[in-house]
């Protein structure tokens, strides 16, 4: 069956995704009077950058002294020396003048009294290469993502950038070794369309709600990713996932680094403050690995308030004024989905699955790369959260996603600019969309089968329990074993709703499917590493191991077992050293 | 606590008109409205159909009308409702399917506002400066999510969808107000038409409705003060 032609797009340049990453790319192309298409399954509002809350970090020295070196140096060390140094030089120098040309669109960052851009501290951010926290963070009170994603669509209104609002990605075309486009459904009426085009960028975000404590939007199921790794594109790094030490205990929603930023403390249910222990010099300013594994431990032992799984988040001794100018966000969602109110109470966190290190290899012009030479895809690119370029290594510094997302977008649009010029609209087959609309019309139509709800509850709670912030070889093989069983069992989901008209039902099934093989990746990844690094930590190698370890992992999708291969870690300006805070 | 959730359906490929179910949902102490709905759609019936994503309030996917109050189901608490619960679409715009309603001439309103700062001068090597003053002036504006509880809460909106809606006159003031946009004049012009500032009657339902807490009639009265100042 062929798609009906005037379900056939042609653009020089398709986004995926209207975060952070997807806009930026896009203003650059539309600014280059590109015609560009930016195909989201959500609003581009809705893109789950609008809820990041503390800021964006960039040495402008607004308070005092600070230089790029300095920022590159923490984000190599908060990454336990796995970030590409290379690229930690790019992403620390074009943070400058991203956020000031983030001002100059508009952004409404708070500002010092003399009128520039108010910088406020954020953990593990330093001076003087690890001396002691530095004011780099740029903020818009604690709606810093909000203002960002609105300022970039803002943009996009004004440069002409044309939107295709709830159209779902749900396949890549590449054919002959090139990019060709993408096939979209269209989730009003259920009708496929192809989107001819010589440039793709994949700017999907993470895949948080693999596990089931997450900060992540329920629309985070790793579509990008997983639509790369089914083309045979390997994911990069995928056992470096971040827990976020302050999630909102039970339901995980963040209550941002800012707090902390602004001088909250972490306490166990003897009051003490408990990084005084695992981080005597940052104390609750220690990057987020080093504090969720800390607050686990102190659970562990006994620790927790009450003897429960969770710590107190206290800021009561910041006083009212500080709290509601500062952090008026956090504040409310303690009181709605706690009923706790911050300004004389503590508030009860738990560590929150937050943030994927891992994700599409790509390399600093923001295209894709598929083996260990990394040689790259033509004409398809990653950016933002699915991508890993990789400007985290083990572990992501606060702040660093949204200059993540702004450097490597922008650098995304532009290269893509110079490849739409050199490239024109390419020819695909007739029926390119024919695999894929069999593939979802079969889910839609099976007439018996398993609720695909239940498998994703079970993919949540065993990457939660068996795959999170602490690891040994024994539960990633349990984890590996389950991840295999429900691969099995979702061939034989059956979804309920069989209409074409916004059938949710269908594409939060499709979706399973992607975070099913993004959760394959990160065991297959976690198991085959044998050391502990950043966000990956085993308690059977509780120990760097940069002998043998110093390499980013590749894993290939295959018929079975993921195949893994590991390329080199570019180190240009920094040794390894060990990681103390 | 067992809740009694009652919610206006609608199937365009099965129903002729809108019809209500209810579902009998066990509802945990911190349960939100979303909770329930999701409840319902994964454990029920898959043909529930509802827009969501951050499910903590700021995305403004899911404003619906519950209890007869435009609000983020994601943000209500089932236990500040009481057992009965009831839930419908956005009043006032296109249903497609059960609680999702067409969102685009909301959007359009929005983007003949001109939503985007304006400032043809060469951009500066550091940032353009702005006293906290001067950016305190459109502060609060700036946090709309454009979730549409406000316009289609709107009598006058209901009455005439040709109003712009109190969201776009929102997201006008967020520029007009501040000291580094130059278009100010151009966006007075397009408010002050019949569709613009001039059809609010001050009825307040926008303030009530907004999950962000936003002074949405004070600033549609300070764009109608800058209207007629303008004029002169």
């Amino acid at each position: 069956m062929t798609v009906p032609e005037r379900q056939v797009h042609e653009f020089p340049a398709v986004i995926v995704g209207a975060g952070g990453a997807g806009l930026w790319a896009a203003l650059e192309l539309a600014r280059e009077g590109i015609d560009t298409a930016v195909l989201t399954k959500l609003y581009p509002t809705r893109s789950h950058t609008g809820a990041a809350q503390g800021g964006i970090c960039a040495a402008l020295g607004n308070h005092e002294e600070d230089h790029w070196e300095w920022h590159m140096f923490d984000t190599v060390k908060g990454g336990d020396y796995l970030v590409d140094q290379d690229a930690a030089e790019v992403l620390a120098r074009e943070a400058i003048e991203t956020v000031l040309e983030l001002e100059h669109m508009g952004l409404p960052f708070n500002r010092t009294p003399d009128g520039k851009i108010d910088q406020r501290r954020f953990g593990g951010h330093t001076r003087n290469f690890g001396e002691a926290p530095v004011r780099r963070s740029c903020f818009a009170a604690d709606r810093t993502g909000h203002m960002i994603l609105q300022t970039l669509y803002q943009q996009c209104i004004k440069f002409g950038v044309r939107f295709f609002d709830e159209y779902h990605v749900v396949d890549l075309i590449i054919e002959g070794g090139e990019t060709r486009g993408v096939v979209a459904y269209r989730i009003a009426d259920g009708e496929m369309h192809v989107f001819r085009s010589p440039a793709v960028l994949l700017a999907t975000g993470g895949f948080g709600r693999m596990f089931r404590i997450t900060s992540n939007a329920h629309a985070l199921t790793g579509d990008g990713p997983a639509l790369a790794y089914r083309h045979g594109i390997p994911l990069e790094d995928m056992e470096f996932y971040q827990f976020h030490p302050t999630g909102i205990v039970g339901i995980g929603i963040l209550l941002s680094e800012a707090a902390r930023g602004e001088g909250g403390y972490l306490r166990n249910d003897a009051g003490e403050r408990f990084m005084e222990k695992y981080a005597p010099k940052l104390m609750e300013l220690g990057p987020r690995d080093v504090i969720s594994r800390a607050m686990y431990l102190e659970v562990r032992e006994g620790r927790g308030i009450g003897g429960g799984d969770y710590v107190h988040l206290d800021l009561t001794h910041l006083g009212r004024a500080v709290i509601e100018a500062k952090l008026p966000d956090i504040t409310e969602f303690a009181r709605v989905y706690q009923g706790i109110e911050p300004i004389t109470q503590p508030v009860p966190v738990q560590p929150t699955a937050h943030y994927a290190m891992g994700g599409i290899p790509t390399d600093v012009m923001a295209r894709v790369v598929i083996d260990e030479k990394n040689t790259a895809l033509p004409g398809l690119y990653a950016a933002g959260e699915c991508a890993c370029v990789s400007v985290h290594g083990a572990n992501r510094l606060g702040t660093n996603s949204l200059i993540d997302i702004l450097v490597f977008g922008r650098r995304a649009g532009r290269d893509m600019a110079r490849h739409v010029r050199r490239n024109g609209v390419p020819d695909v087959p007739a029926d390119v969309a024919e695999p894929v609309r069999a593939e979802l019309e079969a889910l839609r139509t099976r007439p018996v089968g398993e609720n695909p709800n239940h498998i994703r509850a079970e993919l949540a709670s065993v990457m939660m329990d068996e795959c999170g912030v602490f690891r040994t070889g024994t539960s990633l093989v349990r984890a590996y074993n389950v991840v295999c069983d429900l691969k099995d069992r979702y061939r034989r989901a059956q979804v309920q709703d069989r209409g074409r008209v916004f059938n949710t039902d269908l594409l939060e099934a499709r979706e399973l499917g992607y975070l099913l093989d993004c959760a394959e990746a990160t065991v297959m990844s976690a198991m085959a590493r044998t050391e502990s690094r950043g966000g990956h930590y085993r308690e059977d190698y509780p120990q760097r191991d940069d002998t043998e370890w110093l390499q980013h992992s590749l894993a290939y999708r295959t018929e079975g077992r993921p195949e893994m291969r590991y390329k080199p870690v570019s180190i240009t300006h920094f040794e390894p050293k060990p990681r103390t805070y | 606590m067992l809740v009694d959730l009652r919610i206006l359906r609608f199937d365009p490929e099965r129903d002729e008109k809108p019809h209500w179910d209810t579902y009998s949902v066990e509802s945990g102490p911190m349960a939100r409205v979303l909770d329930l709905l999701h409840q319902v759609k994964w454990e029920e019936d898959g043909t529930l159909t509802f827009r969501r994503s951050c499910a903590h309030g700021v995305c403004g996917s899911d404003a619906m009308l519950i209890n007869g109050r435009n609000r983020l189901a994601c943000k209500v608490r089932v236990d500040q409702l009481g057992r009965r619960v009831s839930v419908a679409p956005l009043p006032g715009m296109r249903v497609i399917k059960d609680l999702v309603v067409d969102m685009e001439p909301f959007f359009d309103q929005y983007k003949s506002v001109k939503p985007f700062l304006v400032n043809e001068e060469p951009e500066p090597e550091r940032e353009r400066l702005q006293s906290p003053k001067e950016r305190a002036r459109y502060d609060d504006t700036t946090k709309c999510i454009l979730c549409a509880a406000c316009t289609t809460a709107c009598p006058s909106f209901w009455a005439q969808p040709s109003f712009v809606g109190p969201a776009a006159i929102v997201n006008a003031h967020r520029f007009i107000f501040d000291s580094r946009d130059h278009a100010s004049d151009e966006r007075l012009e397009i408010l002050a038409d019949e569709d613009g500032v001039w059809r609010c009657r001050t009825i307040f339902n926008c303030t009530d409705a907004c999950p962000r807490g936003i002074h949405i009639t004070q600033a549609i009265l300070e764009v109608s003060n800058a209207v007629v100042e303008r004029r002169g």
